[in-house]
């Protein structure tokens, strides 16, 4: 904590005007912060000037409605897309400045998991980001790949072929592979999609561990009735940011109407 | 012009005819290289039927290898249905194996077979007008031309029968199969129609100008028009120019006819795929570039109406803040001054009331996607026209 | 000459050994950079860019009038590269699909290849014979400087995969997450979109336009069912593709009149074939018979639950019932009555039936575990 403290203090960014402090978010520092983001596929916008503000030690879920641009908010986040207007920082610099502090897991109907690897050289993957080019994994690596594993309760599945994985199971190797990137910030794209009770709880319970050591996390998640239980910070997002703030004080009827239309309800136990 | 001469212009024009009405099909189906696939794979049919009936011309030949393109189009998707490997590897391993085949068999029996790899690849379709058919001692006319005519009155009769049950089924399967109009059927119907074209166009154009033959001209038409009859009709057009045109350049250049037809739907893609009023290079990137400044307008009138605060709306916060290089920042400055929608006073941007409106206006629309609120927008707006 | 010569000629004789040593290295180098176009989802692509460098040939032809192979395989490869960037505008800039583009750019580029081609053979002075070897391939045709170049070409890519591995790895694994850890996937991509561009142009004197796109997927879609590794796929698509150039170029110049590019497609398409059947972990027929066997262990329990059900009826579990009960019951064959016979599940007396001890707890057990399942 003292080191990022220091990091921010010494190194005023360019990207961020004085009158916006990190003290403005009133939960300490802020991890990450969106600056009128706007993104277009194709020139069709589906992000409208976002502002977002990330305090750090958060377990935050972004929900919205299909199309609402949750994916695509992340993305841009991640530099995977490039907005057309608008900035992100992260710990109060640009992304590609700050790599080694976040992890992605990404919806895990992006890749084709007929791809001719095993569980744990996916995992192994998660250390390239700190190999850079050309270097090769070495023992460290996979010793952090198999721990990784291991936490994820995937260990016994390590050599298996990872078409051969049931859904949950390929969730929790995307997981692992995050984990091990050791990040200070992970987003995660549906973790739940697809997936079996039993892993449900087990990711969630890492989210809840990775967020006691102070770890942020932000997921893009579907079930709005779980929200509360799962997340004490939440975005409405639908194209425009609707409300972002912690879940006891803004998920409500209210923010959820205006998110998914007009007249939505949702019976949510708080 | 002789008469040799008008006859394959006009059988050029008739394969032209019947390979574009099953093309546009493949096109709008995304099956364009299904096409690529049947055309090398009927050559083994062709040269076994060639075997039997000694005739390149003979119906059974032309059924013979026909029913080849249908057995590939089915051990394609038997393929893929394995899982063994991905849909497009299925078909690039199928169609080279066959066509290999069936280039062995006419090497093997060259002495034999009255085909040669040359008449594979390019068709004959300047010896067409000496191959004649003689009924009861009267010549009726080149044989390939009646071939020809054959299978295009069948496309035409068949295309004019299930015209709505090919149109359904083609842009949206799910409501085909509801209504009643098995999507199958349809398939293996279209598949067996473009086998038979092929093996149809083979003989005057050979295997691989066949595929030319089907896609360019429904491409062409497709970047201008997505009205499926115009589409027809438009590619028609398109494949009747480029056969005759195609053949005048093949005469003056003293080189083969298919090649040159071949070259002349490629002249005729890069000129409608530069030009297309709407969908061609030019016209895309010309409307990028207009939705650029129309986005980046937007994103900055809607920042205004976001921010009250006066460093937020300070002319400098564009360049510094938004991301957007001076250039940019400029042009949108103007664009949004010239109709109205800012003032800007000593340096700080206020929206005005007819740009707040306006705002609003496009952000229901870009969130509900209801054409009806911005029905006025779009005179002046390429963002919502797509 | 039949295939027993060429073999023992190939060490002795100097052309041989070239035709040979040259197909082995253009073999492997296809078989490598295919399994990376296989798991790209490209595997059309090698065939429009084969298709595309025809016209590059002609071309390079007609403005030097030299047929030294180098100078026709750099139109070749220039003609090839501008139909790959065309094929990405068509997809990027227009509504046209992929599969159209493709289409288009083989056809029409092969066309026009085409017609330069009929027209140089028109042309009365030019020394123009042996352009066509190109559409089909003569292996026979290459010379120990095309095999050189085809070794550099390999040896260069050999090196560059082995660096790049891990990169190449991640990229067609998960394009989208290499990009968050900070690499440059537009370099890795324009890489191996270079290398199976080259390679396919070495292969073009060899194999020939029409064929080459199956010299990049068969040995790749073989490899695949052998193992789940990306580096033991990468390697056996290499001797696939090796021994299919050597297979194919030994048969094909033991026969007149033959090229290259044919014979040495359907040796590979041989292994495809053989691949899929005969590969243990994923092949059809291992599949089948295992399918056949569960549908076995289905039909053995069925019919042993069945005939438990009639036995809880009556008191003495070893009551006999005529077998033609069991023939209203579907799922029930002879075989299967034998088998219970067999496992002294079941004792057969003419053709009545009746459940021993033993078959009634095994019975017993089964539904109780069935039952928990549903539960």
């Amino acid at each position: 904590m003292n080191s990022r403290d220091t990091m921010i203090n010494t190194n005023p960014s360019n990207e961020i005007p004085a009158s916006q402090s990190v003290d403005e978010a009133g939960a300490g520092i802020l991890a990450v912060k969106v600056d009128d983001l706007t993104v277009a596929y194709n020139y069709k916008p589906v992000l409208w000037d976002i502002d977002l503000e990330i305090p750090e030690g958060v377990l935050m879920a972004i929900v919205g409605p299909n199309g609402a641009g949750k994916s695509t908010l992340i993305k841009a986040i991640l530099g995977i897309l490039k907005p057309i207007a608008g900035s992100v920082s992260i710990y109060g610099k640009p992304y590609h400045k700050q790599r080694s502090l976040v992890a992605y897991v990404p919806q895990k109907g992006s890749v084709d998991w007929d791809f001719p690897t095993v569980a744990l050289d996916v995992v192994m993957m998660g250390t390239y980001g700190s190999l850079g080019w050309i270097k090769r994994p070495g023992v460290k690596e996979k010793k952090a790949a198999l721990e990784a594993l291991e936490k994820v309760g995937m260990l016994p599945f390590k050599n298996r072929q990872i078409s051969q994985l049931s859904g949950g199971q390929q969730q929790r190797i995307f997981l692992a592979r995050a984990l091990v990137q050791d990040a200070s910030i992970y987003f995660m794209d549906e973790p739940f999609q697809g997936v079996d009770a039993t892993t449900e709880i087990a990711i969630i319970n890492i989210l809840k561990e990775l967020r006691k050591a102070g770890k942020t996390v932000v997921v893009v998640h579907h079930d709005l009735q779980t929200v509360p239980e799962y997340f004490d910070w939440v975005t409405f997002l639908n194209v425009k940011k609707i409300a972002t703030g912690p879940v006891k004080d803004i998920f409500n009827d209210d923010n959820l109407t205006k998110t998914y239309g007009i007249n939505y309800k949702v019976s949510v136990q708080k | 012009m002789s008469n040799a001469q008008f006859e394959i212009q006009l059988i050029a024009s008739l394969v032209a005819i019947a390979c574009a009405i099953p093309g546009t099909f493949l096109v709008l189906r995304k099956m364009a290289m299904i096409s690529d696939a049947i055309s090398h794979a009927i050559l083994p049919g062709l040269v076994i039927g060639f075997f039997i009936t000694q005739d390149l011309n003979s119906p059974l030949l032309i059924l013979l290898a026909a029913l080849t393109g249908v057995v590939t189009v089915i051990l394609v998707e038997r393929i893929q249905k394995t899982g063994l490997v991905k849909e497009d590897t299925a078909i690039g391993l199928v169609f080279p194996a066959l066509f290999s085949i069936g280039v062995i068999m006419i090497a093997k029996n060259a002495n034999d077979v009255h085909l040669d790899v040359d008449a594979v690849l390019l068709g004959e379709l300047a010896f067409a007008p000496f191959d004649r058919l003689i009924v009861a001692g009267i010549n009726i006319g080149p044989k390939s031309l009646w071939i020809i005519g054959t299978i295009l009155t069948i496309t035409v009769g068949l295309l004019i029968a299930f015209f709505k049950e090919l149109k359904v089924s083609t842009f949206d399967a799910g409501l085909s199969a509801s209504l009643g109009f098995s999507p199958v059927v349809i398939h293996y119907g279209l598949m067996t129609m473009a086998s038979i074209t092929t093996v149809g166009a083979f003989d005057a154009v050979g295997a691989i100008l066949v595929v030319a033959l089907m896609i360019a001209p429904a491409a062409c038409a497709y970047l201008l028009t997505t009205d499926l009859k115009k589409m027809l009709g438009l590619a028609i057009v398109f494949g009747v120019f480029a056969a005759v045109s195609g053949y005048w350049v093949a005469h003056w250049l003293d080189a083969s006819i298919a090649g040159s037809i071949t070259t002349m739907l490629g002249v005729v893609f890069l000129i409608v795929y530069l030009f297309a009023p709407n969908k061609g290079l030019i016209a895309v990137m010309y409307r990028e570039k207009q939705q650029r400044i129309e986005v980046s307008l937007l994103t900055f009138l809607l920042h205004l109406k976001n921010h009250n605060e006066k460093e937020e709306r300070h002319v400098n916060h564009l360049n510094e803040h938004i991301n957007w290089q001076k250039v940019k920042s400029k042009t949108v400055l103007d664009l949004a001054l010239k109709n109205n929608m800012i003032l800007i006073d000593d340096k700080i941007v206020a929206l005005t009331d007819k740009g707040d409106e306006f705002t609003s206006k496009a952000i229901d629309y870009i969130i509900t996607n209801e054409d009806a609120q911005i029905e006025d927008m779009k005179e002046d707006f390429f963002l919502f026209r797509g | 000459m039949n295939l027993q010569e060429y073999f023992s000629l190939v060490f002795s004789d100097y052309t041989l050994r070239t035709i040979t040593l040259g197909t082995a290295i253009l073999g492997a180098v296809t078989g490598m950079l295919g399994s990376f176009a296989v798991l790209r989802k490209q595997s059309l692509l090698g065939d429009a860019i084969s298709h595309a460098a025809l016209p590059g040939i002609a071309l390079a032809f007609l403005i030097t009038g030299a047929k030294d192979s180098n100078t026709l395989l750099l139109g070749a490869l220039v003609s090839g590269l501008v139909g790959t960037f065309w094929i990405r505008g068509i997809i990027t800039k227009t509504h046209l699909k992929s599969d159209t583009a493709l289409g288009l750019i083989l056809s029409l580029f092969f066309g026009f290849g085409m017609l330069l081609l009929t027209f140089i053979q028109k042309q009365p002075n030019a020394n123009q014979a042996g352009l066509d070897k190109y559409l089909f391939g003569q292996a026979a045709t290459l010379v120990e400087s095309d095999v050189w170049l085809m070794a550099i070409v390999t040896g260069i890519c050999l090196i560059v995969m082995l660096l790049f591995w891990k990169e190449f790895k991640i990229l067609l694994f998960d394009a989208d997450y290499t990009k968050t850890l900070g690499f440059n996937t537009k370099f890795i991509d324009v890489l191996i979109t270079t290398f199976i561009v080259l390679a396919i142009v070495l292969g073009l004197q060899t194999v020939g336009v029409v064929l080459m796109s199956a010299m990049l997927l068969a040995p790749a879609a073989a490899a695949r069912q052998w193992t789940n590794s990306l580096g033991t796929m990468v390697f056996l698509a290499a001797i696939f593709g090796a021994f299919s150039g050597v297979f194919g170029t030994a048969i094909s110049a033991s026969q007149d009149n033959l090229s290259t590019g044919p014979v040495i497609v359907i040796v590979a398409s041989v292994f495809v074939v053989f691949s899929f059947i005969f590969s243990p972990s994923r092949g059809l027929l291992f599949r089948q018979i295992r399918f056949i066997k569960n549908r076995r262990d289905l039909e053995f329990q069925k019919t042993l639950s069945f005939m438990y059900h009639i036995a809880e009826t009556h008191e003495d579990i070893s009551h006999p019932h005529t077998i033609k009960i069991l023939n209203n019951f579907q799922g029930f064959t002879r075989k299967t009555l034998q088998k219970l016979v067999d496992k002294n599940y079941v004792t057969l007396d003419g053709a009545m039936w009746s459940l021993t001890e033993e078959g009634f707890e095994t019975a017993a057990n089964l539904y109780n575990q069935n039952f928990k399942k549903h539960e």
